[in-house]
């Protein structure tokens, strides 16, 4: 089965929800919808589940006009951020209920939740009941009733925001490798950048309830198409380059991880920068700088730029930093924000009043 | 503002606890600092919750004493013990201002107006909030109401400790950087204990000088980012921080190497000797997959092995590579060499690490 939206708005009390969403997603599909908070990623979900109608717009399963076919008959299973289960049902019955309410046998019952517990790990706790579990038994509970009934398609709407990060991180293993071999179309909303790189599969970006760009997770990293998707994408923030300007009003940007203390080419561009503050995590270090002296109540805005580096760097407040910039790593774009051609991107283009080049500099 | 010391304190829901798991606090003790920046870390169910209800004063412990400056506190309320908290979701009142909300704790100890007006400013400076007072709480967005949960926290400047419980956890990813920032600021400016309790590795190291952390009751590991993440003092701290966790292997010790599978990987003499006399039968050996070298050809002391997995993540990868049935993940950066089939692999000694019954072996 897959499943198509053809420009799909929708606003609630003249609110504007999703914008003119156009998506196509395949049988066996793992799609990621990135965005922040208020993105629309519910929005497009509840429209997917037929828990919502779009104002405009159709939605086509299998190529078939889905609005006026019931839910029941949709075979959709969602599973929230809220780990939502049947109180007072045990774990196994929880996971059973959706195979009761589709009249299965009791043997194809209890095979069926045997298979799904052990994917998920919590064989050893189908008798007990879901607040005798901790969080993440509970959530694999809802994702093990979502999955029992084979749906065609499965919306995970942030099911692991509310797990520690460790959890979180095997959790997302295993769902990439239960969905491996399957015909589900799967369409799972995060808000974290890394988890969309985690995850793989196709990656739409959302922002203010419209889709910025889709594709491959790291190609959509790697090349995004204006300034609002590279900033999606970016965690922490897109760095822009107001330091460098051409005659044109093209703008730069790079990513935090892709700067540098030590110049890694002569044609870097480079940057005195005053230290904020140093975030280490143990691995690396969170450089936070900025372009001029801290003062605070004065009407300049001073220029933040972040940098994510490998390693363990100590800096004090107030510490003045050269930071360099590779130039294959620039992201150039024109005066709308729209991409351009990186390679054709030069220090020769590049001016401004501070543009230095790291050999000169 | 106060130096928090634990001494023999334990704590166990039970009314009769026997076993070491009857205890969601096993014996322990520890030091907080006046005016250090420390972090709590752990996963759910560890007991950090716990402890931290122990030190604010809502839970009495079974056992052991809770020190503030050396006083022991373990009946006081934490009225009495003047410590400030900050929840997971934001405590404040909707109907009134921002500055109303922060002046209200000054308010109810009777400060003086120009008092509470000099320090409502100073918080509202440190946090961004100062164009906003006048606004009404109901009218802020999530994170700024967490601010202003913050700031009336923050605002009683005679206060023993600030103590913080999860307090990012519903803020959205991209504004979780400024705030983070904004915290340690405000620790640096105002000179107090603070403790943050967290699930989250990256936001304890970003923000804390010490990290304490917690599995099954116990603090395994108290230390910087950075000896949390070279030197594990455990399995768990290997495991839990650090992403993917520390790639760990059975091994059994002859001839200075650790050996499995029929192969030998030689390991720090001196460490290899204290090992031995441990006469441990659980034996692991530890490497970061950040240390884990990978090489196009074969070379003296490498491995050979075959990748199995590759995952992009942007700006690096995680290479899974199998080495005699053993799963072993690698980190390589963007614009590394990337094996596809057959790789050589080498660890660095210095990277290498010996545990024995799960505690690291530590060459003195």
């Amino acid at each position: 089965m897959s499943l198509t939206l053809n420009n799909v708005s929708r606003s609630v009390n003249g609110e504007l929800h999703l914008s003119d969403i156009s998506m196509s997603l395949s049988a066996g599909s793992f799609n990621v919808l990135l965005g922040r908070t208020l993105a629309g990623k519910t929005s497009l979900m509840r429209l997917m589940a037929g828990l919502d109608k779009p104002d405009s717009g159709q939605i086509l399963m299998h190529g078939e006009n889905v609005l006026g076919v019931p839910i029941q008959r949709r075979n959709v299973s969602m599973v929230y951020q809220q780990f939502i289960n049947y109180p007072h049902l045990s774990v196994f019955d929880n996971i059973a209920s959706p195979l009761r309410v589709a009249g299965k046998s009791a043997s194809v019952i209890d095979n069926k939740v045997r298979e799904i517990a052990s994917l998920l790990h919590i064989e050893e706790f189908l008798k007990r009941f879901p607040l005798e579990l901790s969080g993440g038994q509970q959530q694999r509970t809802a994702m093990a009733r979502a999955l029992v009934k084979d749906a065609s398609l499965i919306l995970f709407d942030e099911p692991l925001a509310n797990l520690d990060y460790k959890l979180r991180e095997e959790l997302r293993t295993e769902l990439r490798d239960l969905f491996k071999e399957s015909k589900t179309v799967v369409v799972y909303a995060t808000t974290e950048p890394s988890e969309a790189l985690a995850l793989g599969g196709v990656t739409t970006l959302l922002h203010q309830g419209r889709a910025i760009q889709s594709g491959p997770a790291h190609i959509v990293y790697a090349q995004p198409d204006n300034i609002l998707a590279a900033e999606l994408f970016s965690e922490p923030s897109l760095n822009m380059l107001f330091d460098y300007q051409s005659n044109n009003d093209e703008r730069f940007a790079i990513r935090p991880e892709h700067i540098t203390l030590a110049a890694t080419k002569e044609t870097d561009l480079a940057l005195e920068l005053t230290v904020d503050v140093a975030e280490i995590s143990g691995s690396e270090t969170f450089l936070h700088m900025r372009k001029q002296a801290i003062k605070r109540g004065t009407d300049d805005q001073p220029q933040e730029i972040v940098a994510r580096l490998r390693g363990i760097h100590h800096y004090q407040t107030g510490d003045t930093v050269r930071a360099y910039f590779p130039q294959a790593k620039l992201f150039r774009f024109d005066a709308d924000g729209h991409i351009l051609d990186p390679k054709k991107s030069s220090v020769e283009a590049v001016q401004g009043k501070h543009a230095k080049g790291a050999a000169n500099g | 503002m106060a130096e928090i010391k634990l001494v023999s304190l334990a704590h166990s829901y039970q009314t009769s606890p026997s076993a070491p798991e009857d205890y969601a606090i096993r014996q322990m003790n520890h030091v907080w600092e006046q005016g250090g920046a420390y972090a709590l870390l752990g996963p759910s169910g560890c007991g950090k919750s716990t402890l931290l209800n122990i030190i604010s004063g809502l839970l009495i412990p079974s056992s052991g004493h809770v020190l503030f400056d050396g006083e022991e506190v373990n009946h006081l309320s934490p009225a009495q013990r003047n410590v400030a908290q900050v929840f997971q979701f934001p405590v404040v009142y909707d109907t009134m201002t921002v500055y109303d909300n922060l002046a209200f704790p000054l308010r109810n100890l009777g400060k003086d107006k120009a008092t509470i007006d000099k320090r409502v400013r100073e918080i509202a400076a440190a946090l961004e909030l100062d164009s906003d007072l006048l606004r009404k709480a109901n009218n802020l967005s999530a994170d700024d109401k967490q601010k202003v949960s913050m700031g009336r926290g923050l605002v009683r400047d005679e206060v023993s400790a600030i103590l913080l419980d999860e307090p990012l956890t519903v803020i959205d990813p991209s504004l979780k950087w400024k705030l983070r920032r904004q915290l340690k600021r405000l620790h640096q400016q105002f000179d107090i204990t603070m403790v943050l309790v967290t699930h989250d590795q990256l936001e304890a190291s970003t923000f804390a000088d010490k990290i304490a952390l917690m599995y099954q009751g116990q603090i395994v590991q108290n230390g910087t980012p950075q000896e949390l993440f070279e030197q594990p003092a455990h399995t768990f701290v290997g495991y839990f921080i650090g992403s993917p966790g520390m790639n760990f292997i059975e091994v059994s010790l002859h001839d200075g190497c650790a050996c499995f599978a029929g192969l030998s990987v030689p390991v720090d003499l001196a460490t290899y000797d204290i090992a031995v006399n441990l006469g441990s039968n659980n034996m692991k050996l530890g490497i970061r997959p950040e240390f884990v070298r990978l090489h196009e050809q074969s070379q003296a002391g490498a491995l050979d092995a075959l990748v199995t997995n590759i995952e992009d993540l942007g700006s690096y990868k995680i290479v899974t590579i199998e080495i005699a049935g053993q799963p072993i993940k690698a980190r390589i950066e963007e614009d590394d060499w990337v094996p596809t089939d057959r790789v050589y692999l080498s660890f660095p000694l210095p990277w290498l690490k010996l545990y024995a019954d799960e505690y690291l072996v530590k060459a003195v």
